[in-house]
């Protein structure tokens, strides 16, 4: 019995649509991400469940501790400028301490969005690390009375349009509609979805998605990683 | 007997609550509810009246006084059938009368006489007494039966327009024997005869139970779960005598909407009553095709867990594992993460893990149970505040502290540093057809929409309108 389950990495034989990374000088060769795939569209439409699936990752910061008290620390620290309110780009890099770090655009194949793909195709660590992600959802009318619900491995703080939504602590694996926010606005347009997702070991991901007043996924928005129109 | 009277038996034991006020009947009707208001009639004129279904007090006597009432609400009229002996048993009539309002104080309270509907002559295997009406939900018919213990509990049809007799020619159907104060009810494509047994009047020496059989026709035969005919005695056990109540008798169906069912009876004698005949509704639940008795809430200290999630409310604070914490290593026995301590570790409480905890409003959410502080909620009725058929509103806070539940105005979980007493912070329990509870505040703030306690996701509660169809809103109560 092993708490840690660590995951297998695939057979590097590449798998149809996967993508193949350039990652930094000296370090291992790239490998393909087996769920995640460079977004090729402006804009992509939630799943049939309502999950997002497309995100901006940035790899992985150094990070330990999965307690509430942890969790809230180490969500609420400063790495680099602006973190809880900046749209990044893809390729854009932020420096945390004296490592500079690349934001992804990816689309997942799946609800989930496999951290541990991400992480290890890059050569990146996936234990005892925190991930930013951030995706912005374009809504066609104000939709009050809905709620963000998350799912994540392990622990994970959500922002909603720069508010702190939902956060779920310990050391836990990814549960549909695991936290959930209270009642929300969205607004017309743009609306901003921001989590840090800490992971003690093993596998890591997380999911997302908007529920009604009747805790159905929600219809009509769509997901795009463009500017936030003023 | 007032409800401040349990105040030192609370402290010691969970209880079971029979209903508050003045609760003294015999031979009840069915519950009939009026403009809101909750209204039953026994033997000999009495009469018991109550706003909300917990507090009773005494009503207004019916202008024909008898044996055992029963009434229905059809259309705009108030039936009810009122029995008596005409000179010695077995010879008795069922008359009828009616009126537009239960409500003495109503311009439509008025009663007319209807006649009698069913009657025994004294010599035929009958007594025509302790009258059961019934309107049939498949078929729209109207039924009545009647009967005690001389010959056959018996089954006519009377006109749902006017509650008389349709044929007074018609011969009664034998249904039952060996009983009386019977009644019917209908549930998923069955038909249901509810029957008293044993002896009634003699205080706490009755033996007085509720049984029944079903049918997939109205006029029987009414099999038990044995397969022994109710016509040869046979009978299923609703309920009988237990904890401090002796003898319960004359079911009546009290259907509260949205799955949510209850049933009236007395007890011959409530023991905490000085063996009184008393009042009490109960949750009616249902398991395989039968119904069964639920119980009322106890107070107690509870994990309350979701049907949906099997995850627990708790107060959302770090928890602390019971026993301290403890490193991983040493799997491989002795004293290590397997071996445990070598003593007994004893259960957590407030006391040893709240100096954190902050002081103010606190969010509830839900986790699973680790049998922490916080995830324990110490269930207590809250006197002089009222209640709903069956129970009073409770007080749910996290056990050893008085940091109480409470809904927000945003139809919200919030846990409040104190309890108040606040509508918001009392919550009313029912228990549904399969043993879980519906749990509701008294109400929300600004908001006259009833919700019910949610489990929108494994870790997060909130407040929504009750889907009888969801798991969401079921919950069980568990010891910790």
């Amino acid at each position: 019995m092993n708490a840690l389950r660590k995951y297998r990495l695939p057979a590097l034989a590449a798998i149809a649509g996967s993508a193949f990374l350039a990652i930094a000088p000296g370090a291992a060769a790239p490998v393909a991400w087996p769920t995640l795939t460079k977004p090729a569209t402006p804009e992509k439409a939630p799943d049939a469940d309502g999950f997002l699936q497309r995100w901006l990752l940035l790899e992985p910061i150094p990070a330990n501790g999965l307690t509430d008290r942890a969790v809230q620390a180490i969500a609420k620290k400063e790495y680099f400028p602006n973190q809880l309110t900046v749209i990044p780009h893809d390729g854009d890099k932020v420096t945390v301490g004296n490592v500079e770090l690349a934001w992804y655009a990816v689309d997942t194949k799946l609800y989930n969005v496999n951290l541990y793909h991400f992480a290890h195709a890059l050569g990146k660590p996936t234990s005892d690390v925190l991930f930013w992600a951030v995706t912005i959802v374009n809504c066609p009318r104000e939709m009050p009375g809905v709620r963000l619900a998350i799912g994540s491995n392990a622990a994970s703080v959500w922002w909603v349009n720069g508010k702190e939504v939902v956060g779920i602590y310990g050391d836990r694996q990814t549960v549909i509609d695991d936290g959930v926010s209270k009642r929300i606005t969205l607004q017309k347009g743009p609306n901003v979805v921001r989590a840090a997702v800490i992971n003690g070991g093993g596998a890591t991901d997380f999911c997302a998605r908007f529920l009604d007043a009747d805790d159905k996924s929600i219809k009509g928005i769509t997901v795009s990683l463009s500017e936030v129109r003023k | 007997m007032k409800y401040a009277l349990f105040a030192i038996v609370l402290a010691l034991a969970t209880i079971a609550f029979a209903l508050d006020g003045q609760i003294g009947i015999h031979d009840p009707s069915t519950v009939a509810v009026c403009d809101g208001k909750y209204y039953t009639y026994g033997t000999g004129g009495s009469s018991l009246v109550s706003d909300d279904g917990w507090t009773w007090r005494p009503g207004t006597a019916l202008p024909r006084r008898g044996l055992a009432p029963d009434v229905i609400h059809l259309g705009v009229r108030y039936y009810v059938y009122v029995a008596a002996n005409i000179g010695a048993q077995p010879k008795a009539a069922v008359n009828m009368i009616w009126s537009k309002s239960l409500d003495p104080n109503s311009p439509d309270y008025k009663w007319e006489e209807g006649g009698v509907v069913a009657s025994s002559d004294g010599v035929e295997d009958s007594n025509a007494i302790d009258p059961g009406i019934f309107l049939d939900p498949a078929s729209g018919k109207l039924w009545l039966t009647y009967g005690s213990y001389f010959g056959y509990i018996r089954l006519v049809e009377l006109d749902p327009k006017t509650g008389k007799r349709i044929n007074p020619n018609d011969q009664p159907r034998n249904l039952a024997i060996n009983c009386e104060a019977s009644d019917m009810m209908y549930h998923d494509g069955w038909y249901y005869l509810l029957a008293t047994h044993g002896s009634c009047c003699r205080g706490a020496d009755s033996g007085y139970n509720i049984r029944l059989g079903r049918s997939r026709k109205v006029t029987g035969p009414y099999l038990d779960a044995e397969g022994v005919d109710m016509i040869q005695g046979g009978g299923k056990l609703l309920i009988g005598s237990g904890g401090r109540v002796v003898g319960p008798g004359h079911f009546g169906l009290l259907d509260l909407g949205e799955g949510v069912q209850k049933f009236s009876m007395h007890w011959e004698a409530d023991l905490e009553r000085g063996g009184a005949s008393v009042l009490d509704i109960r949750p009616l639940l249902w398991k395989d095709g039968w119904p069964v008795a639920g119980e009322n809430l106890k107070e107690g200290t509870y994990e309350i867990e979701s049907v949906r999630t099997g995850t627990s409310l708790e107060l959302a604070v770090e928890g602390v594992p019971v026993g301290g914490p403890r490193p991983r290593g040493g799997r491989g026995g002795g004293r290590g993460m397997f071996g445990g301590t070598g003593s007994p570790i004893p259960p957590q409480d407030a006391a040893q893990v709240s100096a954190n905890w902050p002081a103010g409003a606190i969010d509830a959410r839900m986790a699973n149970y680790l049998c922490q502080a916080q995830q324990k909620w110490a269930v207590t009725a809250v006197p002089n505040a009222g209640g709903y058929p069956g129970s009073p509103y409770f007080k749910i806070a996290i056990a050893g502290t008085d940091r109480a539940l409470a809904a927000t105005a945003d139809a919200e979980l919030v846990v409040l540093p104190a309890f108040t007493g606040g509508p918001e912070q009392l919550w009313r329990m029912d228990q549904l057809a399969d043993g879980s509870w519906r749990i509701m505040p008294k109400s929300v703030p600004n908001s006259k929409e009833p919700v019910a306690l949610s489990a929108v996701g494994s870790s997060s509660a909130t407040l929504s309108k009750f889907d009888l169809k969801s798991d969401k809103q079921r919950w069980l109560f568990k010891t910790p």
